[in-house]
């Protein structure tokens, strides 16, 4: 087993970095971890060992590393070396600061960082106002280089200053031009510029205002200071006056008063108009809950509204020393829940869609499921379909494109489908090291709910200042809990998809690449048939739309099935080619002929004893949270106020304090109480027996061995497997004769464990085929020669039974030996990585304990175990999804699936390489050396672009050509 | 009627053909019937297996004098200690066996017709501080009735005593399994469930172990209190006494873990309804499993009866030929001698 690769967002984001040499951007987390992004597939991994906050990233100048500042005041220093012919990301050395003995913390607590460009030296400015200077890679303090602000404070004039104006270095800001003058931020506000050479003050600068951050222009002719009163300033730094007064002092969104502006840009342009960027700066009273980052140029300025807080951000610009200009392209913007980029060329500002770092969890995933090997008729056409919704997004080639990526082109086109709170199932691009959005579907537009249409954030217009103009797709809040998507199947083949969902909806789509209009055909399925006496206390089915309905290009509903009482739905089964459907709830089961749009029969696996099933326990949580939600909208975030470090840190670990404490107050008193657990057999009048947890359809031998039919089988929480024999009418007579169905078997385990998986093996104990699989000439038609086997996978038993005579040939009781569930289990074709002609059918088995077990078919032989997810992690082991070839993906956070392999053959993950420049020698000039970095940088980068380029020609030339079109699609439709 | 016939007593032959042979005499072949004797001390005894057979044959002097009772009409209280000093009472009921019609008994059933609800196991494998319960959940309405949970015990180790986690059980439910049989007690460490060991396995784990084998569950404990254990040497046990040769204790407890196998395929059978007919048994499929489907035929019908199922006729008929014992072993004779000495079978 091996973890490959981390898709998604890094849950809790703290600290952003960029080096526009490499190219490359980093991303530290709230647990330690530091990763890399470049070029698509370029994605390098970290992890501190201490687990700690990073609160800071540099890289080091024109070098392949990097230094990180931890909350417990470390700096690591990590470097991208070769190894194997791939990058890798290696910690290298790690330096904590110590003060003289005696000393207090402040003293040392780290607040700024500069690596010098130089890259000898890195700058350590401190609470106590201290800078302290390191060599790098040794972290070697150069004691006689300290600046201290005793030293500072003698250059200025007493009157002016005290010595509290020198307490805690804010910014420490190399001059662009000369790389022996540095520019010291104070929080106080006082500002001075020292020269290293001399070491002396040059200038100083009397802000009245608390610093927050600090900006060279390109030239150093001028620097931008920025205030927590909402407002900046621009500096002169000329030779003749050594105490300048400020050029211009803003406050952009006052009169009233606002919140600090925590970072500044100030970025030059050949016609001359700068963009001023700035993070932060709201009105406090009416706008001080936004998460802002306001961009101005000329007359044009837009507050782009982040749904999340803002980490960090960073603009891209022109690096090359020689330019004139900085000619910023794109904005970069790290919020705690998602990447934004925002194109600064075009016209209007759009947002350019990130290639990696998908926000996963812009509404809650609720489900997954894979799909592999993808024909490419069908990849193209869902391709085709979300490029409609990404008009909006810049054309712009995405602009961090550090590094290469030498990973061999994936295999196969695999899909990862995820369904989320708010309805929407969303289709990615699971085939490589980048998880991307292909395209997203949305079911609440067959339902009419309660969401206000009106109720969007985004009101243009009706608030002309700020200009806010929300960004991101990070949307937490769903509208109607019940929207939520439980199951999803779609069949490769045929296009067709079914999703269900909380409210017993079951939808049937068809893919159309056209925008249409249509009526959705409804139909209930009552589950509780004749039962008497029951009500159903849950929420209400949702409410349909009456009339034609309009929907965009790509799935689009036909059939929708609303079981009663409407409860989540449980488990989905589809087959493409006998056009059927069947769906279970924890009342029942239901089986749907999406052809004559028929309910072909309901069965109740209902006990009467079982009340819980009938109540919807789900439902109360529910709608609390729905409740809950409009006041979380106006208070979110509305506490944030002082982002200071001196106050952050404080309040941050004063909680962990209590929280550890609360922690072990907890774990004593349970130590007190101790756990109990009940030891019983179960019975038949259990809880949610009836409870259906899986469905399969099979054409095999149900009633006599001469004879195969269609049949359905479904398997409940309380341990009992039905079996129905179908009669699916000849495709000529399909429509004129109703699809029929028997209760042929029913099997009751006497163990009464769930059960979680049902599989017929053919003569050759081959699983059978998938719908249609056959068809398209994919896989060998069974064999209905030999008899055919039954396995049934209860959460603490595997059994094969004969067919069609039932009698029990093999089992492997997992739970009686191991003491470990089955959690998920599928069939996973491994093929050797020597020879292309073995390959072999497992199952494979996740356990309760986090374990994956792979068994053997048919003889049920434990072939190997691996530990994969900690066993406290439910919600990880509850999310896991295997693919059809030994891989598999679960999530290790709310917004990021971590992906492993058990297959030697199949394997993703990132393989890239970032080339390091050649050290320049010591006489190190900073213009030559830039400008030789630059032109060397230029090659591999160039010819990335050229690839991507044509890459996405032949993409758009495919989608955008009708003849190409129509081929797909008439293809597609032959094969239906 | 009375029948005189002779036997070789140096041969006596096995019980079944004795029995057959008296069906024979008495021109009874498909009657059910108990047999007894009266032994040197007056007692009536049954004759019902090998045994016992040969033991009867063995202390005819030189007349055995057996009684045969016809099995829907047998007094079983005419059997035991003392019988026979009432032997008059005894001949009466068994010789009008109408005549207890208007006193009705107690009716005490034959051994191997009672449904053991837990025994004690493998006394002689096992160090004297561990017990072995076997709890027989199945065709009780009883439930298990016990909790277990986490706690610590004191090992004694290389490096001295050790505190190292453990399972323990914490509750017993009045008037469940498990309290109704005496054998665990609240605080009483739980080492194994079915041959296998707990240590290293979380409370979860161990619960979904029990549960998973609640059909026949098999738990190894050490007594919180120690002083009503088993004392190997000085054994009073009224079992047969057959393997008292058995080797010596050993210390290695999982030898069980060899006979789960075996066992356990008579804890529970699945059952079938084909196209809503009858509920059946789901019989074994290969002969390559060699377990024991007799042993499961007497636990089918408590569990159907339980379930609300009328076993079917079909079934029935399909297993009379097999034996309806009251063994819940397996055919090994190793395994029965092994599993039956020191047994206590608890009612």
């Amino acid at each position: 087993l091996s973890q490959t690769v981390e898709h998604g967002f890094p849950h809790q984001p703290s600290a952003l970095g960029y080096s526009p040499f490499l190219r490359l951007m980093a991303i530290g987390t709230r647990s330690g971890a530091i990763k890399l992004y470049g070029a698509p597939g370029v994605e390098f991994m970290g992890l501190h060992e201490e687990n700690n906050t990073v609160m800071q990233i540099h890289f080091i100048p024109d070098q392949c590393q990097l230094v990180t500042l931890l909350d417990d005041n470390s700096l690591h220093l990590w470097s991208l070396k070769q190894h194997g012919g791939a990058s890798e990301l290696r910690e290298e050395h790690r330096f904590t600061l110590k003060g003289p003995p005696g000393s207090p913390p402040s003293a040392t607590q780290i607040t700024a960082v500069l690596p010098h460009s130089s890259r000898e030296v890195l700058y350590l400015g401190t609470e106590s106002g201290n800078i302290f200077v390191v060599e790098v890679p040794s972290f070697r303090v150069l004691e006689d280089r300290s600046i201290t602000s005793e030293a500072v404070l003698q250059r200025i004039p007493e009157d002016n200053c005290n010595r509290r104006s020198c307490e805690l270095v804010e910014a420490l800001r190399e001059h662009p031009k000369n790389p022996d003058q540095i520019l010291i931020g104070y929080s106080r506000g006082l500002i001075v510029l020292w020269d290293l050479q001399n070491n002396k003050v040059t200038h100083h600068f009397l802000g009245s205002q608390q610093l927050e951050n600090l900006y060279w222009q390109r030239d150093g002719s001028k620097f931008i200071s920025c205030h927590y009163d909402g407002s900046y300033t621009q500096w002169p730094v000329s030779s003749d006056n050594r105490q300048p007064e400020p050029l211009e002092n803003t406050v952009p969104y006052g009169p009233f008063p606002c919140k600090a502006i925590s970072k500044i840009y100030w970025q030059t342009t050949k016609n001359g108009l700068p963009y001023i960027i700035f993070q932060g700066g709201m009105p406090r009273a009416s706008y001080g809950d936004r998460h802002s980052i306001s961009v101005i140029h000329g007359s044009q300025q837009t507050a782009f509204d982040f749904t999340s807080r803002v980490i960090d951000f960073f603009i891209i610009f022109s690096s090359e020393p020689a330019a004139e200009f900085d000619d910023p392209s794109a904005m970069v913007v790290l919020a705690e829940e998602e990447l934004v980029v925002i194109d600064l060329k075009t016209t209007g500002w759009p947002a350019v869609h990130p290639p990696y770092l998908a926000s996963l969890h812009c509404s809650a995933i609720t489900c997954s499921h894979h799909v592999s090997n993808i024909p490419l008729k069908l990849w193209e056409r869902i391709i085709s379909a979300g490029s409609k919704q990404n008009i909006h997004y810049s054309t712009m080639p995405w602009p961090i494109d550090g590094g290469t990526n030498i990973a061999p082109d994936p295999p196969q086109r695999d899909l990862l489908l995820t369904g989320h709170e708010d309805g929407t199932v969303r289709f990615w691009d699971a085939s490589g090291v980048c998880l991307h959005l292909l395209y997203k579907l949305s079911t609440v537009r067959v339902f009419l709910t309660d969401a206000d249409p009106n109720d969007n954030m985004n009101t243009l217009g009706e608030d002309e200042w700020p200009p806010l103009r929300k960004v991101g797709t990070f949307d937490p809040y769903s509208d109607d809990p019940r929207l939520g998507i439980q199951k999803i199947y779609l069949c490769k083949y045929s296009g067709y998809l079914a999703v269900a969902g909380t409210a017993g909806q079951v939808l049937v789509m068809e893919l159309n690449d056209e925008d249409a209009e249509h009526v959705v055909d409804h139909a209930e399925a009552d589950l509780l048939q004749d039962q008497e006496g029951y009500r159903w206390k849950g929420h209400e089915k949702l409410k349909t739309r009456d009339g034609p309905v309009r929907f965009e290009a790509g799935f689009q509903p036909f059939v929708l099935v609303q079981c009663q009482p409407p409860a989540v739905v449980t488990s989905l089964a589809l087959h493409s080619e006998w056009k059927l459907v069947a769906f279970g709830t924890s009342h029942g089961f239901g089986l749907f002929d999406h052809q004559q749009k028929r309910l072909v029969f309901v069965k109740c696996t209902l006990h009467p004893s079982d009340q819980l099933a009938l109540e919807g326990p789900l439902s109360r949580v529910k709608s609390l949270k729905k409740s809950l939600r409009q006041s979380f909208r106006r208070i979110r975030r509305s506490r944030v106020s002082s982002r200071k470090r001196r106050g952050g840190g404080g309040n941050a670990s004063e909680v962990q304090e209590a929280n550890a404490k609360f922690d072990q107050d907890a774990l004593q008193e349970m130590e007190l109480a101790p756990v109990q657990r009940k030891i019983e057999a179960r019975s038949a009048e259990d809880s949610f027996t009836g409870f259906v947890r899986t469905l399969y359809f099979a054409d095999t031998f149900l009633r006599d061995s001469s004879r195969h039919c269609p049949s359905l089988w479904a398997g409940t929480n309380g341990g009992t497997v039905y079996a129905f024999c179908l009669r699916v009418p000849p495709a000529e007579r399909r429509m004129d004769e109703p699809v029929r169905a028997e209760q042929a078997k029913e099997i009751q385990l006497m163990h009464r464990a769930p059960v979680v998986g049902i599989l017929v093996l053919d003569g050759r104990s081959t699983p059978l085929p998938e719908p249609l699989e056959v068809a398209h000439d994919l896989s060998k038609s069974p064999d209905m020669q030999g008899s055919h086997q039954l396995l049934v996978v209860s959460e603490e038993q595997f059994k094969v039974f004969t067919l069609p005579k039932v009698s029990s040939k093999l089992k492997l009781k997992l739970t009686a030996l191991e003491g470990c569930r089955v959690r998920k289990v599928t069939v996973a074709n491994f093929g050797s990585c020597k020879t292309d002609d073995y390959n072999e059918n497992d199952l494979a088995v996740l356990t309760n304990l986090g374990d994956i077990q792979i068994i053997s078919l048919p003889f049920l032989k434990l072939q190997i175990r691996y530990p994969c997810i900690r066993k406290e992690d439910v919600s990880g082991i509850a999310s896991c999804v295997f693919t059809k070839y030994g891989q598999g993906f679960y999530l290790i956070s709310p917004s990021e699936f971590e992906r492993f392999s058990l297959s030697t053959k199949w394997l993703v993950e990132p393989r890239c390489i970032v080339d390091m420049p050649e050290v320049t020698s010591n006489n190190h000039v900073h213009n030559k050396s830039g400008v030789e970095n630059a032109a060397r940088k230029s090659s591999p980068g160039d010819c990335g672009e050229d690839e991507r380029k044509s890459g996405r020609l032949m993409e758009h030339a495919l989608l955008n050509d009708e003849k190409v079109l129509k081929e797909i699609q008439s293809t597609l439709e032959g094969g239906r | 009627e009375f029948r005189r016939f002779s036997l070789e007593r140096s041969k006596p032959g096995k019980f079944e053909e004795f029995y057959g042979l008296l069906q024979h005499v008495h021109k009874i072949p498909n009657v059910d019937v108990l047999v007894g004797y009266t032994d040197i001390h007056g007692d009536l005894l049954p004759i019902n297996n090998d045994d016992n057979y040969h033991k009867a044959v063995s202390t005819a002097n030189p007349l055995l004098r057996i009684f045969i009772q016809r099995k829907e009409d047998a007094d079983y209280s005419a059997f035991g200690t003392d019988t026979m000093t009432r032997k008059k009472n005894v001949l009466s009921n068994v010789l009008r066996p109408d005549n207890h019609k208007k006193k009705p008994h107690i009716v005490i059933s034959m051994p191997q017709d009672f449904r053991p609800v837990s025994s004690i196991i493998d006394v002689d494998i096992l160090p004297e501080t561990h017990r072995r319960v076997r709890l027989y959940k199945y065709g009780t309405d009883k439930p298990l009735g016990f909790y277990i949970r986490d706690g610590s015990s004191v090992r004694v180790t290389p490096h001295g005593l050790e505190k190292v986690p453990g399972i323990f059980i914490s509750r017993l439910v009045p008037g469940g399994l498990a309290q109704s049989t005496g054998l665990l007690a609240v605080n009483d460490e739980v080492l194994e469930v079915n041959g296998i060991e707990v240590s290293g396995k979380s409370l979860d784990q161990v619960t979904d172990m029990m549960i998973a084998n609640s059909r026949n569950l098999i738990i190894t404990v050490r007594p919180a209190n120690q002083r009503n254990n088993v004392v190997r040497n000085s054994r009073t046990s009224g079992s047969s006494g057959q393997s008292t040769e058995s080797s010596l204790p050993s210390s290695t407890p999982n030898i069980l873990g060899s006979l789960l196998q075996g066992e356990e395929e008579s804890d529970e059978e699945d059952i079938i309804i084909e196209d809503s007919g009858e509920p059946q048994q789901i019989p074994k499929a290969a002969p390559t499993s060699e377990s024991i489907e007799s042993l499961s035929q007497i636990e089918l019908l408590h569990e159907s009866t339980q379930n609300g199922f009328l076993p079917s006729t079909e079934m029935n008929s399909n297993h009379s030929a097999g034996s309806i014992s009251m063994e819940y072993e397996g055919p090994d004779p190793g395994r029965k001698s092994l599993e039956e000495d020191g047994t206590i079978i608890t009612l």
